[in-house]
């Protein structure tokens, strides 16, 4: 037998007798979403405790420690998007709108600038580099991420999705811009940064494809024949290196403030995940590679 | 306007609150008593430089200019304040206070001091004496609630000034950065135009302006901020 109560109030929200011990919290979220259909399972957070951590999907109901009437606390987690989903509208989001300034829509700039092209082609080859990377990502989205967890409040998404599309119209803005100065040192520095660009971005790929489900890895990940997993040497997220690498060519490829900017605060939070990361691996596997570091090889 | 109370701990809901939660060592309760008791000295100070060159000149136009050195001195000291959160002898949020701190300096130094034209304005006079009677009570408050004897005046005092101060001193800032628009306009003070080097660009006027429009729910939440407090320390009956 199970009682539900809110969280808050406390009040019994239903009483599901004939539930089988060997029933999920994911049966028990059915049954539950079937009495109230507004908040359907990926929205519902079940404890055993008012304050205490939610019960996953996976759990049996007889291994948990309750008597014969189990009681459990609802909490309603908001409207729920999948992660592919999100991850699908963040970059989405910057492929069309870099788009929409390479192209001068009407309004962006002055009428007579309005569907025209710059006379640069490093202007032409940042677009190409950008809407690649973008598409990259998406086919990464669709095809290779498995994610863990199965959703992402609604507010996180708005707020990631503001930060992706904002960024992306912001230095989008300039590199397009009619006034836009082309770097310093010309060809040059235009051509060693698409290079770096293209090994990072197929670093970045090669790490995606073979080593990213994302539940709990059984072993470590460890450096294979493929020259790009090398990194593996020296960081625990070398994808995270390598999209740094990807930014800071670009960076210098656009030599655009904006873009800079852009890649320093990209920087600091990867590096976040990334030594989050390399903790969990420090802390599950007794023999990690101690010359390891999370994000910047020998340094960070 | 100011923080929750520094040295003390917000009163937690439906139980009783303790004194102090984790208070503050005894080395940093000696360090805050004398930023606090230093800090609303020098706001006197302002206070006795404007009384005192009203009488002198007869009129309360152009009184910036006799506190102007005060002013940005312990305006600016009160960046430490950040500092108190972040290291944690002062129970409050690094954001929170930071945006307040920043908020305040930004308007003492990149509006007030970078555009001269606006330093005879009475808008300036306005937030000035709000900002002065302000801080004079909050720092007097902290004084003393570090050392634990807050005489109840003190802290009425800063709750019911509040209301006419805080309108007041956002009106002052409001007024004072609309009168600076024009010259930074003219002169495009702290702008940057394409094209240049690093292709970017920085239109310091359309910035003044969205610092006016965030004005609108950044100081409608701090409004709230102290009736909530209020009605708070209200309910679970304590007095600090």
């Amino acid at each position: 037998v199970v009682e539900v109560l809110d969280a808050k109030t406390r009040e019994q929200l239903c009483f599901l007798d004939k539930v089988e011990p060997h029933s999920t919290i994911g049966d028990i979220k059915s049954l539950f979403y079937k009495l109230y259909p507004r908040w359907y399972p990926a929205r519902q957070s079940l404890t055993l405790d008012p304050k205490g951590k939610f019960l996953r999907d996976e759990e049996i109901l007889q291994s948990l420690p309750v008597g014969t009437t189990a009681t459990m606390y609802f909490k309603d987690l908001g409207p729920q998007l999948g992660w592919t989903t999100v991850f699908f509208a963040e970059n989405i989001g910057p492929l069309l709108i870099y788009l929409l300034f390479y192209f001068r829509v009407p309004y962006i700039y002055s009428d007579r600038c309005a569907f025209t092209s710059s006379p640069h082609k490093v202007v032409t080859m940042a677009c190409v580099c950008h809407t690649f990377h973008y598409l990259k990502r998406l086919i990464e989205t669709i095809f290779v991420h498995r994610f863990s967890h199965g959703s992402m409040p609604l507010r996180t998404i708005v707020k990631n999705c503001l930060y992706y599309w904002g960024f992306s119209a912001w230095l989008a803005y300039y590199i397009n811009h009619p006034l836009y100065t082309p770097p310093s040192y010309g060809e040059v520095q235009v051509h060693y940064a698409m290079v770096i660009f293209a090994i990072c971005e197929m670093g970045n790929f090669s790490i995606h494809l073979t080593y990213l489900p994302a539940h709990a890895l059984i072993r470590f990940p460890v450096p294979s024949k493929n020259p790009f997993t090398w990194l593996f040497f020296f960081v625990s997220c070398p994808n995270h290196t390598y999209e740094v690498g990807t930014w800071v060519s670009f960076s210098i490829m656009t030599q655009c403030l904006p873009v800079a900017v852009f890649t320093v605060l990209g920087f600091i939070q990867m590096t976040v995940w990334a030594k989050g990361k390399h903790r969990a691996y420090v802390r599950e596997f007794k023999d990690y590679p101690a010359v390891r570091v999370a994000i910047i090889p020998l340094i960070l | 306007m100011s923080a929750a109370a520094q040295g003390t701990s917000k009163a937690a809901h439906g139980d009783v609150a303790p004194k102090k939660k984790k208070g503050p060592g005894a080395l940093a309760t000696a360090y805050l008593v004398i930023y606090n008791v230093v800090m609303t000295a020098g706001w006197l100070v302002i206070a006795v430089g404007l009384v005192r060159a009203y009488v002198a000149r007869g009129s309360y136009h152009g009184l910036y200019y006799s506190i102007e050195k005060p002013l940005k001195f312990f305006q600016t000291g009160a960046l430490l304040e950040i500092l108190h959160c972040a290291v944690g002898i002062v129970p409050s949020s690094v954001v929170l206070t930071g945006f307040q701190v920043l908020s305040r300096v930004f308007l003492t130094w990149a509006v007030t001091h970078s555009v001269r034209e606006v330093q005879s304005e009475d808008s300036v006079l306005l937030f000035v004496t709000a900002w002065t009677v302000t801080e004079i009570i909050r720092y007097s408050f902290y004084t003393f609630s570090l050392l634990n004897h807050l005489p109840y005046l003190i802290k009425w005092a800063r709750y019911t000034f509040f209301i006419l101060l805080y309108p007041m001193g956002v009106t002052g800032e409001l007024l004072t950065i609309y009168a600076a628009l024009p010259y930074v306009q003219k002169t495009g003070l702290y702008s940057v135009t394409l094209p240049n080097k690093y292709n970017f660009s920085f239109d310091y006027y359309t910035f003044l302006i969205l610092i006016m429009i965030s004005y609108i729910p950044r100081k409608s939440i701090g409004r709230l901020h102290f009736p909530l407090q209020k009605s708070a320390i209200r309910k679970t009956g304590y007095t600090g």
